[in-house]
């Protein structure tokens, strides 16, 4: 593989990942009981991606995105470091280039380290682990039955719980900050008329998702405290 | 006449003595340097008084010194070619630092820029890669062409000697946390692949130069951006993006 060919994987598993997070972020956005009723809504959207055949099938390919996209990051990193065997006694990268471009492999590791913990304590849990309580639901007569998968979420009563979302949540933001407009210039879809749109775009995109995610989980906690 | 006054300086300059000796930084006192003087200036002012101390002056890379020929490199304070910006450090000037600085001074740090000798580094990883694509086969012989015998648009002939503006120096190399070529190798391709005359190799040009470039051991690019921001001629990023398509589309067709 060349140094090409891999930042094109990078950039596309990248993207794709995006896609994935945002509707993540959509589903979870079910819990607040801004349209309907929360629990309701929310246990409607897990039965959903838990069932839909379509869903159990991207399962793998997501699998196996994160795996290609983590995998090559810690080859990059390695190989990168490989090619400057000497370092500088004085160097000043602060003068040529942000932070969140130079901590990707920081900023990545985090979140992967979050993602182990959010699997454990969510994925694993609906999927492999004891089946939860049903409830039932009654609309125009008709009696549906749901897994109360809304009640994994009094996880966020505990306060170094919710803490620990919020700091994975600010690393991911770093991470899409340079993320996002990266993937564009790795797939060649940049020059000086586009890119600070997409520069632009990914700065929001980033702060939505790290806004968003961390504002949920706040939620949660605050309605536990009743 | 300046009103500055004249600098006394602290260097701490990487001595080697050749490719296979170990190297360290080792400590100078230069005087009097006259803040109109140049970086190469003031280094020659420090070599002659070795000289005259019989001591062995510190060897570094220079020719041109007019910011034109892409000979002179050396990592100060930091960055690739110093402090300012879009200048070789043939054109950076003593007036950019302070009296009783402590100046650090490096050489290009990659492997696939092995160190010579103290501040020297070997470049020719970079004409390997051009002698890997970076030309156009035009047949020599006949009579010469008129410059404006193929039609080509402005704004294409324009941004083609943007990116052949590059006099490769190395600096993106030097100034890239991963120590990628990438910008060097960008501007030689998109020099060619904007131009009538360059499409005719467009293909083997850019599979060649990106796999020599990847033999060299050089990094992979991160897309952070810092070679842009220390080129001495500006080389913008646009070109890794150009070069990225250019590659996609010899790798698909």
């Amino acid at each position: 593989m060349t140094s090409l060919a891999r930042k094109f994987v990078m950039a596309l598993s990248g993207l794709f990942l995006i896609t994935f997070i945002t509707i993540h972020l959509l589903i979870n956005s079910f819990s607040l009981g801004l349209w309907w009723d929360g629990e309701q809504l929310f246990n409607q959207g897990s039965h959903f991606m838990a069932t839909n055949p379509l869903i159990q099938i991207m399962q793998y390919i997501l699998a196996a995105g994160f795996i290609i996209h983590i995998a090559l990051g810690i080859i990059l990193t390695l190989k990168n470091k490989a090619a400057r065997p000497t370092k500088y006694a004085v160097n000043k990268p602060s003068a040529n280039s942000t932070m969140s471009s130079r901590s990707m492999i920081v900023t990545g590791l985090l979140v992967m380290a979050f993602i182990f913990l959010h699997m454990k304590d969510f994925f694993i849990k609906l999927k492999f682990g004891d089946p939860l309580p049903h409830v039932n639901y009654t609309h125009e007569g008709v009696v549906e039955s749901l897994q109360n998968d809304f009640s994994l979420l009094d996880l966020f009563a505990n306060p170094l719980y919710v803490a620990i979302y919020v700091l994975a949540f600010i690393a991911l933001g770093i991470h899409l900050n340079h993320g996002f407009q990266s993937a564009f210039q790795s797939l060649g879809a940049a020059d000086k008329k586009i890119t600070p749109t997409i520069k632009m775009a990914g700065k929001a995109f980033s702060i939505f998702i790290a806004v968003g995610f961390s504002a949920i989980a706040i939620f949660h906690y605050i309605n536990s405290l009743g | 006449m300046s009103e500055k006054r004249d600098m006394d300086l602290t260097l701490k300059i990487w001595r080697q003595k050749d490719a296979k000796s170990a190297g360290k930084l080792e400590t100078f006192q230069v005087k009097n340097i006259s803040p109109d003087s140049s970086f190469l200036e003031m280094m020659d002012v420090l070599n002659e008084d070795l000289v005259a101390q019989n001591q062995e002056p510190v060897a570094f890379d220079h020719d041109c010194r007019e910011g034109i020929c892409g000979t002179c490199s050396l990592h100060i304070q930091g960055e690739a070619h110093g402090p300012d910006r879009a200048v070789t450090t043939c054109q950076l000037h003593m007036r950019k630092f302070k009296h009783g600085e402590t100046i650090h001074i490096e050489p290009w740090r990659a492997k696939a820029f092995p160190v010579i000798k103290d501040l020297i580094v070997d470049r020719s990883a970079f004409d390997r890669i051009q002698q890997a694509g970076g030309f156009v086969s035009i047949p020599t012989s006949g009579n010469t062409q008129d410059a404006n015998a193929i039609p080509i648009p402005k704004d294409d002939a324009d941004t083609a000697f943007d990116s052949a503006t590059c006099i490769g120096c190395g600096a993106c190399v030097a100034s890239c946390k991963n120590a990628s070529a990438m910008l060097f190798v960008a501007a030689k391709v998109s020099q060619f692949a904007l131009l009538p005359q360059g499409k005719v190799e467009a293909k083997r040009r850019v599979l060649h130069m990106v796999k020599q470039m990847d033999e060299e051991g050089f990094g992979n690019c991160t897309n952070t951006g810092a070679c842009e921001v220390e080129c001495p001629k500006e080389i913008s990023l646009e070109n890794i993006a150009r070069m990225n398509r250019e590659y996609l589309n010899a790798s698909i067709k």
